[in-house]
């Protein structure tokens, strides 16, 4: 995990490090019930495949969305704060796949004197396919003083 | 977003457009254990969320992932008294059966987040649709696209999240020969 990520060190079209992850049985149920998602096809290999036609048993959306906050903030550190992220959903993972994020910085605004923002378009493909495209804006310091999650109201305008 | 439907929509379909329906509190308090089992799913190791000094320094104590807003309103697979499964969208699977549009897919979801969620909050959901389109036909088969939304609000009435989702109700096209 990055130690602070300012503002000033990011620069348009940088691509942040790689993370890859082999998905194993295990990471789909436990990421299926952390987020409680009880429907069968994210644990129940017969039901994944023979009612829904599927390959197998699938990594269910919210928790691929707790992967996408994991990419952002190992890149930003714990300053980083989401404001936005957009999901299009294009195919499936599954246990066997290697999922691999690939992120790009699209967009770098000011957002105060000591916070700005970064719009991050983000890849997660697996198994040779994209499976699910991502844009995201996180705030991050401009200062090593400055803390994003100090905003509040209407000074928050993600 | 201003508010659009299609001309041909039922009435009643029509008079939901803008309002708030389903307003529910979460079925229990905001609590870390979900948060530790989500970090551990995800390999998380960030120190706002292990470490209560950071968590203290940064948040002014712990405070849960933002993208796990929507874990919040997700029912219970049972509970006493129902016998059948609760649904976490039930708008949507409204819209499905006023429409009569059997089959239905999510093509984007956008969540903005605002006031961070923390332990021992209660929060109140509300479910919003904002749009109805005109019947259309795509490799899918014949249906509507619809554009509705979920509000958080915590116990102290500040935004946390808006969640916005646009579904595709439609009937398959079963039709010889159709592509799809």
């Amino acid at each position: 995990m990055s130690a602070e990520l300012l503002l000033g060190e990011v620069t348009l079209g940088e691509r942040l490090p790689i993370l890859e992850k082999e998905v194993e049985p295990v990471t789909v149920v436990l990421g299926a019930m952390a987020s409680r998602d009880w429907r069968p096809q994210h644990h129940d290999y017969k039901f994944a495949t023979e009612h829904n036609g599927l390959d197998d048993i699938i990594m269910n959306t919210p928790n691929l969305a707790a992967w996408f906050e994991r990419y952002l903030t190992d890149w930003t550190g714990p300053k980083g704060r989401l404001g936005r992220i957009k999901f299009r959903m294009r195919d499936s993972v599954y246990p066997g796949d290697t999922m691999r994020f690939v992120g790009t910085v699209t967009g770098i605004e000011k957002l105060d004197d000591e916070v700005g923002w970064v719009d991050v378009e983000i890849e997660l493909s697996a198994g040779g396919k994209l499976c699910v495209g991502c844009e995201a804006r996180i705030a991050i310091p401009r200062t090593a003083e400055a803390n994003p999650w100090k905003l509040k109201g209407d000074d928050w305008k993600p | 977003m201003a508010v659009q439907s299609a001309d041909d929509l039922p009435e009643e379909v029509r008079s939901w457009i803008g309002q708030e329906r389903y307003s529910a509190k979460t079925e229990f308090p905001i609590e870390m254990g979900y948060v530790l089992t989500t970090l551990s799913a995800t390999q998380n190791g960030n120190p706002l969320y292990w470490d209560e000094t950071v968590a203290q320094k940064l948040t002014d104590g712990p405070i849960t992932l933002p993208s796990m807003v929507s874990v919040w309103f997700r029912p219970h697979d049972w509970s006493p008294g129902r016998t059948e499964p609760a649904v976490a969208l039930q708008l949507h699977f409204d819209l499905k059966d006023r429409l009569g549009l059997p089959e239905a897919v999510m093509s984007d979801n956008t969540i903005v987040f605002h006031e961070p969620i923390r332990p021992g909050d209660q929060l109140t959901t509300t479910q919003i649709l904002y749009s109805v389109s005109a019947p259309k036909t795509t490799k899918l088969g014949i249906g509507r696209f619809w554009d509705f939304g979920v509000r958080f609000v915590n116990q102290r009435g500040e935004l946390c999240a808006e969640e916005r989702y646009t579904g595709f109700g439609y009937k398959r096209d079963e039709r010889e020969g159709a592509s799809g």
